[in-house]
């Protein structure tokens, strides 16, 4: 003999998408919007991370350092040619 | 009278002596570098210092070692002076030792190579001042 008993745990029921209250899908809709950011915002950092592995910072390195030593020459080259003139027997 | 008057007569030859004897030896290039320079066996890098051309003998060595010695002492306290680097002085310096340089003479290219200077401008680091 078999008693009709519920025995699954079944999820309660919930209205479709598209047919739930406005408050409900707005709290839905924060929350995934929430979720979607976040996995954006994970989606860029390993975006990031690709490009800063995948491209060789060499060359920026490289152009910094020619921006930074071209300012400086020019700061120093005056400097620099007094000194020659002045030490003309190591020169 | 006319002793003290001999005496600083000769007190001032001297002198003069003196100056003839030491200005030039602490303004010229030793002779064993100027003779290595003008064959072109040693020339400016781009680093600000001196370097081998060709082949390197025990006597090259010494005269590039004791310049470099020299110069970097000298660009030490320079750049001590100015606020910069070692490293951005001697650059700075090789820049203009390498436009300094006289037809015949060495020097590098940015490339790296070693080019003999004719009367066109050399060919330096696009850094370097005018």
């Amino acid at each position: 003999m078999m008693i009709p008993e519920l025995t699954g745990h079944f999820r309660p029921a919930r209205p479709p998408r598209m047919m739930r209250s406005a408050k409900s899908r707005r709290q839905g809709g924060a929350k995934g919007f929430a979720i979607r950011g976040l996995g954006a915002a994970m989606l860029m950092a390993s975006l990031g991370a690709c490009i800063n592995v995948s491209a060789p910072d060499e060359p920026i390195v490289i152009e910094l350092n020619i921006n930074i030593r071209q300012e400086v020459i020019y700061r120093l080259a005056e400097d620099a040619a007094n000194t020659i003139d002045e030490n003309a027997e190591i020169f | 009278m006319r002793q003290a008057g001999r005496w600083a007569r000769m007190g001032f030859a001297a002198l003069a002596a003196g100056l003839i004897v030491i200005a030039p030896a602490s303004a010229q290039r030793d002779p064993a570098y100027a003779a290595a320079r003008a064959a072109g066996k040693v020339g400016e890098r781009v680093d600000g210092y001196l370097g081998i051309v060709g082949e390197a003998t025990p006597a090259l060595q010494r005269i590039v070692d004791d310049i470099n010695i020299k110069r970097r002492a000298v660009y030490t306290r320079k750049a001590q002076e100015n606020n910069a680097t070692l490293e951005q002085y001697a650059v700075t310096a090789g820049c203009q030792a390498i436009l300094r340089t006289e037809p015949g003479e060495m020097y590098q290219t940015p490339s790296g190579a070693w080019k003999e200077r004719d009367q066109s401008p050399p060919e330096r680091d696009p850094r370097c001042p005018g």
